[in-house]
């Protein structure tokens, strides 16, 4: 009796010791900066060190049409994002993951891996030396005597697009090919002897299977592209508009952290969101995403 | 469709074009990054003014290569350094969550398990942003207290490798605990029966099996670290890392000096990842 019991303590202890290292990473880096983020988005400076509780800052985000468009402009073209990843995306997942067979399709999908392991910044890089005035792109179309001078492609909406739908891809790709790789082959061939064709049996068979894998490849692009500052910051220019950059202004070029976490509070609002109304939607939940 | 249903030459053909186009979307940026580390000129653009290597070995100004670049060379060590504590940190933690989430049984089990994969849905700049308003508030309030001035509090390296642990640490674990979840823990009864301690059958037996997934999560975390941008970006101090150093320089516009690292990053990122996939490919123990 005395040792069962003595190793169950031991064990306790043990698992004390063990859980730690958890405890304290969650504590310390994950949960209560986030709850001092939200009590110094709550706050207003007075004076030097002095500081009172205020909504000041949410205010003055809604009053100040910059920063709401800003936030607005940033949701929308990263639900576009995401749509135009999916749609893209789509059709290749099921290509390596139903035509393609054997080494082939391990292959294939270890190509569409690889360049996701370069940095954002070599991609990014490459996309600038591509569409820029001088760039390979603009050159080429003058050689083959489409344009008549230089073009500039960067710094405009359509090239942040190009560059984010870009940067998420592999988010999209993995899951979607997981999915679809648990699709068995006889339930196509089912549809097809019951008189379906290519269109209803993608509708009707394929794509109602593919849903948990849609649902957690769109909510990872989603909260990505949010909170992306790479890409928009360097395709798009100083008219990029991308709400990580007035976060970035208020804390760093400003000093106004105040306002800073505000509009950090409300961007992690807006992700969280979509993450929870993506979950939901698609009945799942967070833990069966990821794993 | 699926082969087994044919399909008009037509609609294949167009099938099979897209796929092509797509792969040349996917790899056109990186080829072009590589092959402009080549290009004579001092501009990475067009036109092409002939083959060179000064942008490697090139010592004199303005052909300085990468190898004389003391700037860049200086922020790949502060990355490396960077990027090598966050692996030992997040691949030790992560392993011992992996041990509590897969073995023990506790209250609020669950809850502490979404709380610990909440780092991936927050976004990368905010993680940063919550970090720095914190450290900074306990490094103000010790400052007034007792009068200390912790300078590691202050944006720096310290805040950079704590920032980038807190996402990480989500990663390895999620890796390492993918794997212990196939372990057969009768192989550590086994071991226990045969006279072994329990630190002697974690050491030979549990261990060594979960070493794929721990160099794995370790390649992972190398590389995350090595290559984040948003988390670092809002901790970063006086010491610059490698993509700090390197967005700088590309806002001012830089010589092709940047294509030539960018082209030694992608042969050793790409190198890493394809040993984490064959590292973790593994799959008959």
């Amino acid at each position: 009796m005395t040792t069962s019991t003595g190793k169950a303590g031991a064990m306790r202890v043990g698992a004390l010791l063990l859980a730690m290292p958890l405890l304290l990473w969650l504590f310390l880096l994950v949960i209560l900066p986030h709850v001092d983020l939200l009590l110094v988005s709550l706050r207003e400076r007075i004076s030097y060190g002095k500081y009172e509780f205020s909504l000041i800052n949410y205010i003055e985000f809604f009053v100040e049409p910059l920063y709401w468009n800003t936030y607005v402009r940033t949701a929308v073209m990263s639900l576009m994002a995401t749509v135009l990843t999916l749609m893209i995306g789509f059709p290749v997942s099921y290509y390596i993951a139903k035509v393609m067979r054997g080494k082939g399709k391990n292959v294939l999908f270890l190509l569409c891996l690889i360049p996701f392991w370069v940095s954002e910044l070599v991609r990014t890089f490459g996309w600038m030396i591509l569409l820029r005035e001088s760039g390979v792109i603009s050159n080429f179309l003058q050689w083959a005597g489409i344009a008549d001078g230089p073009i500039e492609m960067l710094y405009n909406d359509a090239t942040i697009m190009v560059g984010l739908v870009y940067t998420s891809m592999l988010f999209m790709v993995v899951p979607l090919v997981s999915v679809l790789d648990s699709l068995d082959d006889s339930l196509i061939e089912a549809g097809y002897d019951l008189g379906g064709n290519a269109f209803t049996v993608t509708r009707d068979i394929v794509i109602p299977h593919a849903m948990p894998g849609i649902a957690s490849g769109c909510i990872v692009v989603f909260m990505l592209t949010l909170g992306n500052y790479l890409t928009p910051n360097l395709l798009g220019g100083k008219d990029s508009l991308w709400f990580t950059e007035q976060i970035y202004t208020q804390f760093i070029t400003r000093f106004n952290w105040e306002s800073g976490s505000a509009f950090g509070f409300l961007l992690l609002v807006l992700s969280s969101l979509i993450v929870w109304i993506g979950l939901k939607l698609s009945r799942q939940t967070l833990s069966e995403t990821v794993s | 469709m699926i082969p087994s249903i044919p399909q008009p030459r037509f609609y294949k053909g167009i099938y099979t074009g897209y796929i092509a186009l797509f792969f040349i979307y996917l790899s056109a940026p990186l080829i072009v990054v590589g092959v402009f580390a080549f290009n004579d000129s001092l501009f990475p653009s067009m036109p092409w003014e002939g083959a060179t290597l000064k942008w490697f070995f090139g010592s004199e100004g303005p052909y300085i290569g990468i190898f004389n670049d003391s700037k860049l060379l200086e922020s790949v060590g502060v990355s490396a350094f960077v990027a090598l504590c966050v692996t030992l940190l997040s691949v030790t933690v992560g392993t011992c969550n992996a041990f509590l989430f897969e073995r023990a049984q506790f209250p609020g089990k669950n809850l502490l398990y979404v709380v610990a994969l909440s780092p991936l849905v927050i976004p990368g700049v905010i993680l940063g942003i919550s970090i720095l308003v914190f450290s900074n508030a306990i490094a103000n309030g010790v400052e007034e207290t007792i009068g200390w001035d912790l300078d590691f509090l202050r944006p720096g390296l310290f805040l950079v490798i704590i920032g980038q642990f807190a996402f990480i640490t989500t990663i390895t674990t999620l890796v390492i605990s993918a794997r212990l979840r196939k372990f057969d823990i009768s192989l550590e009864e086994a071991a226990l029966n045969l006279g072994a301690t329990r630190q002697a059958a974690l050491w030979t037996i549990t261990i060594p099996f979960l070493k794929p997934a721990l160099v794995g999560a370790g390649i992972v975390a190398f590389l995350m670290s090595f290559e984040n941008f948003n988390t670092t970006l809002m901790l970063v101090g006086s010491d610059a890392p490698l993509t700090i150093a390197m967005f700088d320089r590309l806002k001012q516009g830089s010589t092709p000096v940047l294509n030539a690292l960018s082209l030694l990053l992608m042969i050793v990122s790409g190198g890493l990842a394809l040993l984490s996939v064959f590292v973790q490919r593994d799959k008959n123990t």
